[in-house]
């Protein structure tokens, strides 16, 4: 109940559809956030994909025609940028709304509003990203005096104005002078966007594990995919600053005629580089511990055996997570820091192999005499450790200075980040899609599909990016839209490994559209699962849990299905099959009516004036951009009023009101 | 109308957060973490305002050449003076006293005025008198910047603030939900003065060169 006052401080009536467009845009609910954030960040995985495969068509002729110069530097840039902000960091974000509250035995986040609103300005950002391409041949800030900005022709690409700096944007090829047009602005305002809705996400994150965990769910009973989550959102609350500021410099010296990165007026182009890579670096472990947390959690249901050494996984991960922040520097070995420099971060960077390489032996000691089921989820959790394994091998090899200074710029890097991104965080990913699928749909996927999907990547993923580690000791130079033809037999056949991923896709998106209609229905607990999000019915009730459960150990669901026989071996007991079902039942159907927070439009509405924002600072030196500004900053903090005095959950409107 | 009355709850319905774990209120707890993270980001400008002090500019001057020390103590001052009536705005909810409560409130929100006023003109005198703009080198960026998202900080701190007084003024008072937002708020403002300490000592008095 509400004081009249406070529900006359609304602006407008409660909304409360249950289905339809509106149901969506006005949610509160993790799942359907969750939702929401993995279809967003998979159609962004869609472009990103094209993106790449226009370049691998390009580069299947050493001296190919396929692209220009400038539409080839805008598309690995933003294949970049889309791969890691608008596919694998939402990717992580998804799976984490949806199944944080679930593992720990919550009926919603702790801030659901905030999480609707991290949902809303992580999708208008993205927009607000790639918007940039409409604004071709336009130099921005229009009229500036001094400021150098007329559009060199051949920037102007088939494909709109992209931004061409790589997805570091280094300084000064990203100034004004540089880069003139608006993409590049476009790009730094978009991910500072983002970077909004990741800080939220992170203090929302941060407050759920701390405060929300059921009874009995003490730190070290916790999944690790809920400690990789927390790792993660202390590594965006503490790097995210970092970068806000970082591209905050290069919209000022773009847009206001700041100097901090202008080596003429005294500014220190490296300094950019430290920022970038102080966010970076930690970057590089935000987009890898969710994918280590759902290997984590899929290999000992299928290993049918307890994760192996769980506090030293989860330590491990902590330790990377600390590490990640004293590494900067070794992306830097060749821009001239000091041998002083160059050593402490090469040594450091060894000892990040440490929590690592223990992390993997965990994994492989998970399996290790294990009952092993080559389910998909499996399957690519097994492809995920044999292709981060690789990828973090070589990733070692940049720790050692000299051969550093070799390998940098070249396709070896390119190759090396492509098994740790790829090859571990999207193949990590996608088991993960595959494992909680029939959580979500209630349904299975079609497994012999989901095989055949995996093979088609594993195969095509390793004559993609397998070669470009030789392609790059031979010298090919990454970033650039010619090479010798005597590089040209590897280069084709790293074009046809692309398609085949490109295929593989095609088989998951059929499967995962049949499936959602015309799967076999689930049931309870399909995989005979470990973690509470498995001891409710599939699809997951509005109200998650009717009963929030009080937990006495690690794995608690499966000790609530097995007991131990006489030389300590797992042994289902017998009435597992009706307390399981029994639990289905009372799932569904809870003892005591829950209230849930209310739909409320105000998280979309305040989102929605950050873009506004966004283009008025472009184009500010117009009445048009002027406008935008105060328009943005108006609705903004006009829907922050109207939440502030909404009450988050409305008595007796609440969602669900069973008895 | 009276605020001690908390809206009566059917005890035998669930909600969605129904404890906490660690004991802490989830928006305090929020507030915290929040306020990390807020840490680096004054990190990193007061980093880059360091980094670029001492260097030779060929356009100057630098900010450490023209600052008015003594203005400057007083605005200091004045900030400083607003935390203290923060605590007592929170003192006199405590106590239900709504009438003190918007009082101080209001006090808080002028005297965090009057320091942006103090900065308002401050940036007018460096620009018009001294000739320092955002482009006259890198160390005048940095300061601007700097000083200038601190300000921004101030600037929804007193919107805030304004918000606490006049949600107060329309309800004929605070309410319970509300006594913790006005505890938020109170974090957020200690917050932004005490940043604005560091800055005034680092930034300010270590690299003055002249004016102290």
């Amino acid at each position: 109940m509400t004081t009249a006052a406070e529900r006359a401080a609304t602006i407008f009536r409660r909304p409360a559809p249950e289905k339809g467009i509106w149901s969506w845009i006005t949610t509160v609910d993790h799942k359907r956030i969750g939702v929401m954030y993995g279809y967003s960040a998979f159609i962004f995985f869609i472009i990103g994909g094209l993106e790449a495969l226009l370049l691998r068509i390009h580069l299947s002729q050493a001296e190919s025609n396929f692209l220009t110069a400038a539409e080839y530097n805008g598309l690995f840039t933003t294949h970049g940028v889309t791969m890691v902000f608008l596919v694998i960091m939402p990717m992580g974000a998804a799976f984490m709304n949806y199944l944080l509250p679930l593992m720990i035995g919550a009926r919603d986040v702790a801030f659901p509003r905030l999480n609707a609103l991290s949902y809303w300005i992580f999708l208008f950002g993205g927009l607000f990203l790639y918007s940039g391409i409409l604004f071709s041949g336009m130099a921005a800030p229009i009229g500036v005096e001094g400021v150098s900005g007329n559009l060199d022709p051949s920037d102007i690409t088939r494909l709109g104005a992209l931004p061409d700096g790589g997805w570091f944007f280094y300084q000064p090829n990203a100034s004004r002078d540089f880069s003139p047009g608006t993409a590049v602005d476009f790009a730094a305002l978009g991910l500072q966007i983002l970077g909004i809705a990741s800080l939220i996400s992170a203090v929302n994150f941060i407050v759920t594990i701390f405060n929300l965990r059921a009874k009995g769910m003490r730190l070290l009973r916790m999944p690790v995919f809920i400690w990789m989550s927390l790792v993660v959102a202390f590594l965006l609350l503490f790097s995210l600053p970092i970068i806000a500021i970082a591209l905050f410099m290069v919209t000022f010296d773009r847009q206001f005629g700041t100097l901090f990165f202008d080596a003429t007026g005294g500014g220190d182009p490296i300094l950019w580089q430290h920022l970038f890579w102080l966010f970076g670096h930690p970057e590089v472990y935000i987009l890898i511990l969710p994918a280590m947390g759902i290997v984590s959690e899929i290999l000992p249901v299928f290993s049918r055996k307890p994760l192996f050494g769980y506090a030293a996984v989860v330590f491990a991960g902590a330790g990377i997570g600390f590490l990640g922040f004293g590494v900067w520097a070794h992306h830097m070995f060749a821009s001239g820091i000091t041998p002083a420099a160059q050593a402490g971060f090469g040594i450091a960077t060894m000892t990040i192999a440490v929590p690592t390489g223990v992390k993997i032996f965990n994994w492989l000691g998970t399996m290790w005499l294990g009952r092993i089921r080559l389910a998909p989820p499996m399957l690519f959790a097994i492809g995920f450790l044999a292709m981060f394994t690789i990828g973090g091998l070589s990733g070692v090899t940049h720790s050692i200075v000299p051969s550093d200074w070799q390998q940098t710029d070249t396709y070896y890097i390119v190759g090396h980040f492509h098994y740790v991104l790829f090859g571990g965080a999207i193949f990590g990913i996608f088991g993960g899609l595959y494992y909680w699928f029939p959580k979500f749909a209630g349904r299975m996927l079609n497994e012999r599909l989901g095989k055949i999907h995996f093979w088609l990547w594993f195969i095509g993923f390793n004559m993609t990016f397998a070669p470009m580690h030789w392609l790059g000791f031979q010298g090919m130079i990454r970033r650039t839209w010619r090479y010798h033809p005597s590089l040209e037999f590897w280069n084709q056949i790293v074009s046809i490994g692309a398609f085949i991923i490109a295929l593989g896709l095609v088989v998951f998106i059929f499967n995962w559209v049949r499936s959602r209609r015309h799967g076999p229905i689930a049931g309870m607990d399909p995989w005979d699962a470990r973690t509470l999000e498995w001891s409710i019915p599939n699809p997951t009730p509005v109200h998650n849990f009717s009963t929030v459960p009080t937990v006495h150990g690690l794995d608690e669901f499966w000790h609530r299905k097995y007991g131990e026989d006489d030389e300590g071996r797992p042994v289902r007991k017998d009435d597992a099959d009706s307390y399981v079902a029994r639990l289905g039942e009372e799932g569904n159907d809870p003892a005591v009516p829950i209230h849930l927070p209310n739909p409320t439009y105000f998280p979309f509405l305040m989102a929605a004036g950050l873009p506004l924002i966004g283009y008025g600072i472009i184009f500010h030196t117009s009445a048009v951009g002027k406008a935008l500004i105060a328009i943005g900053v108006l609705l903004s903090l006009s829907a922050l009023m109207g939440w502030a005095t909404e009450p988050l959950e409305e008595g007796h409107h609440g969602p669900v009101e069973a008895h | 109308m009276s605020e001690s009355t908390a809206p009566p709850e059917d005890e035998e319905v669930a909600h969605h957060d129904e404890h906490e774990s660690t004991g802490v209120e989830n928006r305090k707890l929020g507030m915290w973490v929040f306020l990390s993270s807020e840490f680096l980001f004054f990190g990193a400008l007061i980093t880059n305002y360091l980094l670029y002090f001492g260097r030779e500019f060929e356009q100057g001057p630098t900010p450490s050449e023209i600052y008015d020390i003594p203005f400057t103590s007083v605005s200091s001052f004045v900030l400083l003076m607003s935390s203290l009536t923060m605590v007592l705005a929170h003192n006199a909810l405590t106590r239900r006293d709504q009438g003190a409560t918007r009082t101080w409130l209001l006090a808080t929100a002028m005297l965090g005025s009057v320091f942006l006023a103090g900065q308002v003109f401050e940036f007018t005198e460096f620009i018009v008198e001294y000739d320092m703009t955002l482009s006259t080198n890198p160390a005048a960026s940095s300061f601007y910047v700097l000083t200038g998202f601190h300000g921004t900080h101030v600037a929804i701190g007193v919107i805030m603030l304004l918000s606490l007084f006049g949600l107060s003024k329309r309800l004929g008072g605070l309410s319970e939900r509300q006594h913790l937002n006005l505890e938020l708020v109170g974090l957020y403002w200690h917050f932004v003065d005490i940043i604005w300490i560091v800055i005034f000592t680092v930034v300010y008095l270590l690299t003055a060169t002249s004016g102290g």
